[in-house]
C-alpha cells in the first residue's frame, strides 16, 4: 500500500532552484499494476526514486505499507529496498567488470542467501526477463543495451518484491522482448498480486497496466483506470517460491 | 553477507587495478620488511658484542695501568702503555682481596716468533696457571703453564690454535717442538682450543707463556700489563672492584681516587654500556623503518579514498539494492585490510630473507624473532584498520541517490 500526501521535491543548484514535484498525492494500494506517463522532465524519475525510498520529498508525506520513510533510518530504509522493492533504474546501472548472473544475485547477497539458492533465483529471474542463457556469465560491459536492461530487470525481480518499480523498462527492447518483460511484469501483478509501477513514454506500453497517471510539470493532471491490454502470449514462467 | 561474499569482492576489486594494487602494497612491504630486516640486525649486532664480551670470562674485573702522571707533567704516555702495575701490586691483591676468586696477572706483548723456517707476529702473554679459568680458556691438548713453571722460570709455551696453523704444517705434532721468542727457545707444551670469533682480538691468535719468564727475557722488569680478577659472582663484582680500588690506592699512596694510575673495568658495566648502545641502534633503526611503514599506510589510505570515490556510482547502487551502512563499510574495511595484510606477509618473508642473507654472507648472525612478526602482522592490520577506516566510513554514508548521480 502506498500513500504520497502532497509530496514535493526541490532541487537546489547553487542560487537556482527547481520545484520538479510541485504537490502530488494519489494512493497505490497492494496488487495495483499502475503506468505513469509524461513528458520528458516532467519529474517521474524524481517520483519513482522517492516511490522506492531512494530520495525523500522536500515537504509532504511518503506512506509505504503505513510507515512514515522520512521516520526511518538508513539502514531500515535499505532493509525494505532489499526485501520488499525491486527497482529498475532508467540508466540501468550494473556493476561493472561482473557477470551477469553476479549482478542479478547483488541483492540476494545482500539478504545473506545461500549460494546455491541465489543462483537458481536469478536464473530464473533472467530467464523471465527473456536473456537468453547463454549470456549469463558475460561481464556487464560486453551486453548490448537491450540486454543490459534484460539484466535490469531481471536483478528487480530476483528478490521477489511485493513492489516493483520500473523507470522505462521497455525501452532499448524490440517489441517481441519488450513483450516478453511485460508478460512477465502481468503474470507477477495477476497471479502473484506484486504491485507494479512503471513509467513510459509509450501509450502502447501503457495499456498493460490497469491504471495509469499521467503527471506534467510535476504535478498530476490525469489519473484513470484502464482497460489492460493482455499479452499472455509471450510470457515465460518466473520461479516463485 | 557472507564471509565467502565479502572476499569475493575484495577479491574482484584488488584485481581489477592490480598496478594500483601493488604499488600501494609495495609501500607496506617496504615498510614491514625493513622493520623486520632492522630489528633482526640489530639484535644480531647486540648478542655478537654480547657474547664476544662474555667469551673473554665471566664475572670478570680487569686492572689496568692509567696514564703515569710525574708532578707538573703534561705529556701522558697512552694509557696501557702506562707501567704503574707491578707482580707486587698483583700479590697483594691475591691476598687481600679475599672476596676474588682468582686473580691472574698477565704481561702481553707483541713479538715475532719463529719455528723452523716460518714465522708469525702475534700477542705474546706472560701469565699464571689461574688464567685460563679467569678468561674463559681451554687447553686442547697438552697443559697450561703451571705455578712451577713460573716458580722456575721455565722457557715453555702453550699456543693458540692461530698459532699453530701459521707456524707448523698441517700433519706435524707441535707438542714438544720448539718456538723462538725474541731469540730465546720455548717448548711448546699445549694448544688451547678455538674459541673462534673476533672483536676483542682473537684468544686464538696468542701464545701464553709463563708470567715469570716473560718478565725475565722479553721485559727485563718485573711490571705486568693486566691483573684480571674473577669474582665468585655477579653480585660481588662492585664489592671485588672497590676493594681492588681502595687497596691499590693505598698501595700507591694516593689519597684522590680521581688521579689513580691505574684503572678497573668491570665487566657487567661493559656489557651494559654495549648494550645499551646496541639497543639504541636497534630503536633508531626500527624507528626509521616504522616512518616507512606510516608512509605506506598513507598510500593504502590515499588509494582507499580514490577507490571510493572512482566507486561512487557503484557504492549508490549497492546501496540502492539494500546494502546497509555495515555492508558497504566492511566491503572497504577489508579491501584496506586485505591490502595491508597480504603486503604483511610479503614483507615478513622479504625482511626474514633480507635477515637470512645477512647471517647467509657472515656480516652478522641475525635471528628473526617470532615476536617480531607478529608485531609486524598486528602493525600491519592495524595499518589497514586506522587508514581503511576514514574512507570505509566516508563510503558507508553516501546517500544511495546522490552517489548514483556522481560522474
Ligand atoms: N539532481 C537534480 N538536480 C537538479 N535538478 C534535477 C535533478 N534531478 C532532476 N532534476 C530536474 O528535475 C526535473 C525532473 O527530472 P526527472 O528526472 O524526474 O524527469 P523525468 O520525468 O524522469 O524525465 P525523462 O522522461 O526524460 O526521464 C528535470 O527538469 C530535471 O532537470
Ligand atoms: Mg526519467
Amino acid at each position: 500500500m502506498i500513500e504520497v500526501k502532497n509530496v514535493t521535491k526541490i532541487y537546489n543548484s547553487g542560487d537556482i532552484e527547481f520545484k520538479a514535484l510541485k504537490g502530488v498525492s494519489f494512493t497505490v494500494k497492494d496488487g495495483e499494476f499502475v503506468a505513469i506517463m509524461g513528458p520528458s522532465g516532467s519529474g517521474k524519475s524524481t517520483l519513482m526514486h522517492i516511490l522506492g525510498a531512494l530520495d525523500t520529498p522536500t515537504s509532504g508525506k511518503y506512506f509505504l505499507d503505513g510507515h512514515d520513510v522520512s521516520t526511518l533510518s538508513d539502514d531500515r530504509l535499505a532493509e525494505i529496498r532489499r526485501d520488499k522493492i525491486g527497482f529498475v533504474f532508467q540508466s540501468f546501472n550494473l556493476l561493472p567488470r561482473t557477470t551477469v548472473l553476479r549482478n542479478v544475485m547483488l541483492p540476494l547477497v545482500y539478504a545473506g542467501m545461500p549460494e546455491e539458492e541465489r543462483v537458481k533465483k536469478a536464473k530464473a529471474s533472467l530467464l523471465a526477463a527473456g536473456l537468453p542463457e547463454s549470456h549469463f556469465h558475460h561481464l556487464s560491459n560486453q551486453l548490448s543495451g537491450g540486454q543490459i536492461q534484460r539484466v535490469a530487470i531481471a536483478r528487480a525481480l530476483v528478490n521477489n518484491p511485493s513492489l516493483i518499480l520500473a523507470d522505462e523498462p521497455t525501452g532499448n527492447l524490440d517489441s517481441r522482448t519488450g513483450e516478453i518483460v511485460l508478460g512477465t511484469f502481468q503474470k507477477l501483478n495477476k497471479d502473484f498480486g506484486n504491485t507494479i509501477i512503471l513509467i513510459t513514454h509509450e501509450p502502447d506500453v501503457a495499456e498493460h497496466a490497469d491504471r495509469i497517471i499521467v503527471i506534467k510539470d510535476g504535478e498530476i493532471v490525469e489519473d484513470k483506470k484502464h482497460h489492460t491490454k493482455r499479452t499472455a502470449r509471450h510470457y515465460i514462467p518466473l520461479n516463485q517460491t | 553477507m557472507t564471509t565467502f561474499d565479502i572476499l569475493h569482492e575484495t577479491y574482484s576489486a584488488l584485481s581489477s587495478n592490480k598496478v594500483r594494487s601493488g604499488l600501494t602494497m609495495l609501500g607496506i612491504i617496504i615498510g614491514i620488511s625493513s622493520v623486520i630486516a632492522m630489528v633482526s640486525i640489530g639484535q644480531g649486532a647486540q648478542s655478537s658484542i654480547q657474547s664476544s664480551i662474555q667469551s673473554i670470562g665471566s664475572n670478570l674485573i680487569l686492572v689496568m695501568p692509567g696514564a703515569q702522571r710525574g708532578p707538573g707533567a703534561q705529556v701522558s704516555a697512552g694509557r696501557g702503555s702506562a707501567r704503574t702495575l707491578t707482580q707486587a701490586d698483583a700479590d697483594a691483591i691475591v691476598k687481600g682481596v679475599t672476596t676474588a676468586k682468582a686473580v691472574a696477572p698477565e704481561l702481553s706483548g707483541r713479538y715475532q716468533v719463529t719455528s723452523k723456517g716460518k714465522n708469525t707476529n702475534t700477542s705474546v702473554i706472560g701469565t699464571v696457571q689461574a688464567y685460563p679459568d679467569v678468561r674463559n680458556i681451554t687447553v686442547d691438548e697438552g697443559t697450561f703453564i703451571s705455578d712451577l713453571n713460573n716458580k722456575s722460570l721455565a722457557r715453555v709455551a702453550v699456543i693458540g690454535p692461530t698459532v699453530r696453523d701459521d707456524l707448523f704444517n698441517a700433519g706435524i705434532d707441535p707438542i714438544g717442538q720448539t718456538i723462538r721468542i725474541k731469540g730465546t727457545e720455548f717448548k711448546i707444551v699445549g694448544i688451547t682450543k678455538a674459541k673462534g670469533g673476533s672483536g676483542f682480538g682473537s684468544q686464538d691468535d696468542m701464545v701464553f707463556i709463563p708470567l715469570s719468564t716473560a718478565q725475565k727475557f722479553l721485559a727485563g722488569d718485573d711490571y705486568v700489563s693486566t691483573i684480571s680478577v674473577q669474582a665468585a659472582d655477579a653480585d660481588s663484582m662492585s664489592a671485588v672492584q672497590q676493594q681492588i680500588t681502595d687497596l691499590l690506592l693505598e698501595r700507591h699512596r694516593i689519597r684522590d681516587a680521581a688521579s689513580a694510575d691505574f684503572s678497573t673495568l668491570n665487566q657487567s658495566d661493559i656489557v651494559a654500556a654495549a648494550s645499551s648502545v646496541t639497543s639504541t641502534f636497534t630503536i633508531l633503526l626500527a624507528a626509521v623503518a616504522g616512518i616507512s611503514l606510516v608512509v605506506g599506510g598513507i598510500g593504502i589510505m590515499n588509494m582507499m579514498l580514490t577507490t571510493v570515490t572512482e566507486r561512487t556510482r557503484e557504492i549508490g547502487l549497492r546501496k540502492a539494492i539494500g546494502a546497509k551502512r555495515k555492508d558497504i563499510n566492511t566491503q572497504f574495511l577489508v579491501e584496506a585490510v586485505m591490502l595491508t595484510f597480504i603486503s604483511g606477509v610479503i614483507g615478513v618473508i622479504l625482511g626474514w630473507l633480507i635477515s637470512y642473507a645477512v647471517s647467509y654472507f657472515g656480516v652478522l648472525q641475525t635471528s628473526v624473532s617470532l615476536s617480531s612478526i607478529l608485531l609486524a602482522f598486528g602493525v600491519s592490520a592495524a595499518i589497514g584498520i586506522v587508514f581503511g577506516y576514514y574512507p570505509a566510513r566516508r563510503a558507508a554514508m553516501l546517500n544511495p541517490i546522490e552517489a548514483l548521480r556522481y560522474e
